[in-house]
C-alpha cells in the first residue's frame, strides 16, 4: 500500500515535472528575443523553430519507428509550395485567412503526399525503405524541374506575408512578429509530437522499430503502423514547410532536394535519435553551425560531414545520447569525479581538430582560393600555405593529437566506469 | 528512324555496362554485409578524378591500371577502418556512416580540383570514329568502354563461378559463420569484396569520366539512379542487377533521343490543353528522361516489391 502510494507520488510529481518543462520551455521562447536582440539573430532563431519542427517529425520515422528516409525533405517542401500557393490565393482573393493560418495548410500537404508515397514505400522497412525514400525524393526533386508552373524552376515562387489579413495589429510583416509565430507553432508541435510518442501507437512505432515480427505476432500490422507514421511525419514536416514559406518568402526546388534530405538525417542524427530532446539539440545546434561556420570558412560542409561521421563511429547515440549517459551521475551529485580526465582528453581532441582544420585551410587556399594569395589568418596567427612550416605544424598536430587521445582514452573510460559506480550504488541508474 | 534505333542501343547498352561495373559490386557487397555502400559512386568519382590526374601526369594507359587499384586501396581500408568498426553498432549506423563518406568525399575532391568541370579528355590513340551508321559517327573510344565493361563482367562471372576465391566467396554470402569455421579468414574476404567493389565502380569512373562530364557533382548524380538499379534488379540479385542496369540504360537513352509529348500525341485528337496541365501537357519525352528511373523504380515497388529477380525481403 505504502509503495503504491509512494508511486503515485512520484508519478504526481513527474507529471508536474513535465508540465514545468513546457512552461520553462514556453517561457525561454518569448524571452530569447529580448535576450538576443540583433537581427541576425532572430533569423537564426527563427530558422531553429523550424528545423526543430522538421527534425521532430524526422524521428518520428527515424527514431521512434526506425525508418531511415533519405527523402523526407519531399514532405517539407510539398507543405511549403503548397503553402505559397495558398499564401498567393488569399492574396489574390483577398480571402479573409491571417498568416497564422498557414501552416495548416502545410500540414494537410505533408499529409496527403505521405498518404500517397507512403502507400508504395512503407510495406517494407530497413534497407528497402531507406532506398525507396531515395528514389521518391529523388523523383519529386527531378520533377520539381519539369513541372514549372507549380514548383516555378529555377527562380521558385515567391509571396508576400505581409499582404495576408491582419490579425489584431499583426501583419507579420516585421521577423519579430514571424518568430512568434513559428515559436508558437514549434511548441505546439513540439507538444503533439511529444503526446503522440506517450500514446499506445506511439509505442506500437516502438515496437515495430525493435522486433517487427514480434509486433505481428501480439496483432499490429507492421507495414500499417509504419505507414500512419510515416504519413503523420509527412504531416509535421509540412508544417515546418508552412512555416518556413511565412519565413523566406520564397520556395524554390531546393526545398524538396537531396540536400535538404540529408540535413535534417545529419539535424537528427547528431541531436540523437534516442530520445525526444535530442532532435531538438541537434537542429539548435547544426542550424547555429550552418549559419557560423558558412561565415568563417568555404570548407564548412566538409566539417559537418567528418562531424557525421566521428558522431556515427563514436557516439551512434547523439549529443542527447552522450547526456543522458551522464544524467545519473549528476543526480547522483559525482559528476565532477569526471571532469578531469575530459579535461585531460580534451588537450589531444583540440589539438586535433587545429591540425586538421589548418591542413584542411591551407589546402583550400591553395585549390579552390587560389587567386586569394596563399597567407591568410588561422587562429588569429598569419599563415602561408606555400611555406612548408604550417604543414608541417598540422601533420604534428593531427598525429600527437591522434597520440595523446589513445592515451587518454582509457582514463576517460576509467573515470566514467568508477563515477557509473558509485551512482548505482546511491541507487540512480 | 533506324540510323536513330540502332545509335541508341549502342549507347543504352553502354550505359547500362557502366551502371552494371557499378552496381555489380554494390550487390555483392549488399549481399555480404546486408549494407548498401551509399559512397558507392563517391568510388566512381574517385575513379574519375585519379583518373584525369594520372592521365594528366603518366598518360592515360597507366592511369587506366593504377587509378582503379588506388580507389579500390581506399576501398579497401574504408571497409577495414571505418565500416567493420561502426558494424557493431549495427545496419543504420552503417549506411549512415557511407552517407557520411560521400559527403566528404564530395568536399574533398571540390577543395582538390574545384567546383568546375575538369579536362579530362578521350586518349589520342582512341580518338577515332571507329564506325559510320548510315551518317552517324560512332567514336572508337565508345567501343573501347563497351569492350572494357563487357571483359570485365565476363572476368568477373568467371572469377565468382570457376574460381577457387570465387566459391569461397560465393559461400561466405550466405553462410559466413561455416566459411570461418573452414578456416578462411572472413573479415579479409570482405575487405577484398569492397575493395574489388569500389574498384570496379572506379573503373567505371576512369572510363566514363572522358565521355561524360568528370565534376565533383558526378557522385550526387548518379547515386540515386544505381540504387535504382539495385533495388529494380531486386536487393543482392547480381543477374538482377544485370538486366535492371541495362534496362535503365537504354530507357534513359532512348528517352533522351525522343521529343514526343502529350501535346504532340493527343494534339490532333485534344486541340488546346486544359491550362491546369499545361506542364504535362508540353514537356518533351526527352525531358522526363531524368524521371524515367524513379518512375521506373515505383512502378516495380508497386507491381514486384522485391525487385525483378530479388528473391529476399528485407
Amino acid at each position: 500500500m505504502a509503495a503504491v502510494v509512494a508511486s503515485q507520488g512520484r508519478h504526481g510529481r513527474r507529471t508536474v515535472w513535465r508540465l514545468g518543462v513546457w512552461i520553462v520551455a514556453a517561457i525561454l521562447f518569448a524571452v530569447l528575443p529580448s535576450v538576443f536582440r540583433s537581427g541576425a539573430a532572430l533569423t537564426t532563431m527563427s530558422l531553429m523553430g523550424i528545423m526543430i519542427v522538421f527534425a521532430l517529425s524526422y524521428n518520428m520515422l527515424l527514431g521512434q519507428t526506425g525508418m531511415l528516409s533519405f527523402g523526407h525533405a519531399v514532405y517539407y517542401g510539398l507543405g511549403g509550395f503548397l503553402a505559397v500557393h495558398a499564401m498567393n490565393l488569399v492574396i489574390g482573393d483577398k480571402l479573409p485567412a491571417p498568416a497564422i493560418v498557414v501552416p495548416l495548410v502545410g500540414a494537410v500537404a505533408g499529409l496527403l503526399a505521405g498518404i500517397v508515397f507512403g502507400s508504395v514505400s512503407t510495406r517494407r522497412g530497413g534497407t528497402a525503405f531507406a532506398m525507396i525514400s531515395l528514389g521518391i525524393g529523388e523523383l519529386v526533386a527531378s520533377s520539381a524541374l519539369i513541372l514549372r508552373s507549380f514548383f516555378g524552376g529555377e527562380e521558385g515562387i515567391t509571396t508576400n506575408r505581409a499582404k495576408l489579413l491582419r490579425l489584431f495589429d499583426w501583419n507579420f510583416g516585421p521577423q519579430i512578429q514571424v518568430y512568434y509565430l513559428i515559436a508558437g507553432w514549434c511548441l505546439v508541435c513540439m507538444m503533439a509530437m511529444y503526446a503522440l510518442s506517450r500514446t499506445p501507437f506511439g509505442r506500437m512505432c516502438n515496437a515495430v522499430r525493435d522486433n517487427p515480427e514480434r509486433a505481428e505476432f501480439i496483432g499490429y500490422n507492421a507495414g500499417a503502423v509504419r505507414f500512419i507514421a510515416f504519413c503523420l511525419a509527412g504531416g509535421f514536416a509540412g508544417i515546418a514547410g508552412g512555416l518556413a514559406a511565412i519565413n523566406f518568402e520564397i520556395m524554390n526546388s531546393v526545398a524538396v532536394g537531396a540536400a535538404q534530405s540529408g540535413s535534417v538525417l545529419l539535424m537528427t542524427y547528431i541531436g540523437g535519435t534516442g530520445s525526444f530532446v535530442g532532435p531538438v539539440l541537434g537542429a539548435m545546434l547544426i542550424t547555429f553551425l550552418q549559419v557560423m561556420l558558412s561565415d568563417a570558412t568555404d570548407a564548412w560542409q566538409l566539417y559537418f560531414g567528418l562531424l557525421f561521421i566521428a558522431m556515427v563511429v563514436f557516439a551512434p547515440a547523439g549529443i542527447a545520447g552522450i547526456l543522458m549517459k551522464h544524467a545519473p551521475l549528476w543526480r547522483a551529485r559525482v559528476l565532477h569525479r569526471v571532469v578531469p580526465a575530459y579535461l585531460l582528453a580534451a588537450v589531444p581532441c583540440l589539438l586535433g581538430l587545429a591540425g586538421v582544420s589548418l591542413i584542411i585551410e591551407m589546402t583550400y587556399r591553395l585549390t579552390v582560393k587560389a587567386n586569394e594569395g596563399s597567407a591568410f589568418r588561422f587562429l588569429y596567427q598569419p599563415v602561408d600555405a606555400k611555406s612548408a612550416v604550417p604543414w608541417i605544424v598540422g601533420l604534428l598536430f593531427v598525429a600527437g593529437g591522434f597520440w595523446l587521445f589513445r592515451r587518454a582514452r582509457p582514463r576517460v573510460a576509467d573515470a566514467l566506469d568508477e563515477a557509473l559506480a558509485v551512482a548505482r550504488r546511491k541507487g540512480w541508474a | 528512324m533506324l540510323e536513330l534505333v540502332i545509335v541508341s542501343t549502342l549507347n543504352g547498352v553502354l550505359y547500362g555496362m557502366l551502371l552494371f561495373l557499378m552496381a555489380s559490386g554494390l550487390t555483392l557487397i549488399f549481399s555480404m554485409m546486408g549494407v548498401l555502400n551509399f559512397a558507392h559512386a563517391s568510388f566512381y568519382m574517385l575513379g574519375a578524378f585519379f583518373g584525369f590526374q594520372l592521365s594528366h601526369w603518366l598518360g592515360f594507359w597507366p592511369a587506366f591500371v593504377i587509378a582503379p587499384l588506388a580507389a579500390g586501396g581506399i576501398g579497401a581500408l574504408v571497409e577495414r577502418y571505418g565500416l567493420r568498426v561502426v558494424h557493431r553498432h549495427g545496419h543504420v549506423a552503417e549506411l549512415l556512416f557511407t552517407f557520411g563518406l560521400t559527403f566528404v568525399v564530395q568536399e574533398l575532391v571540390q577543395m582538390v580540383w574545384g567546383k568546375l568541370p575538369v579536362d579530362y579528355r578521350v586518349p589520342p590513340s582512341l580518338d577515332f570514329t571507329a564506325f559510320t551508321v548510315f551518317s552517324t559517327n560512332y567514336p572508337a573510344y565508345k567501343m573501347f568502354e563497351l569492350a572494357t565493361a563487357i571483359a570485365i563482367f565476363l572476368a568477373l562471372l568467371t572469377a565468382l563461378t570457376r574460381t577457387r576465391i570465387g566459391l569461397i566467396i560465393q559461400a561466405a554470402l550466405t553462410h559466413p559463420n561455416m566459411v570461418a569455421m573452414l578456416g578462411h579468414n572472413v573479415p579479409r574476404i570482405f575487405m577484398l569484396v569492397f575493395g574489388v567493389g569500389t574498384g570496379l565502380a572506379a573503373v567505371a569512373g576512369v572510363i566514363a569520366g572522358p565521355a561524360l562530364v568528370t565534376q565533383s557533382d558526378m557522385a550526387a548524380l548518379l547515386g540515386p539512379i544505381l540504387f535504382v538499379v539495385v533495388v529494380v534488379g531486386g536487393l543482392g540479385s547480381l543477374a538482377g542487377a544485370f538486366i535492371a542496369s541495362l534496362l535503365i540504360g537504354l530507357v534513359q537513352t532512348f528517352a533522351v533521343a525522343s521529343n514526343a509529348s502529350l501535346a504532340g500525341l493527343l494534339g490532333p485528337i485534344m486541340p488546346g490543353a486544359p491550362a491546369v496541365v499545361a506542364d504535362l501537357w508540353n514537356v518533351t519525352v526527352a525531358q522526363v528522361a531524368p524521371v524515367m528511373p524513379y518512375l521506373l523504380l515505383v512502378l516495380i515497388l508497386i507491381l514486384r516489391p522485391v525487385g525483378l529477380l530479388g528473391t529476399r525481403d528485407t
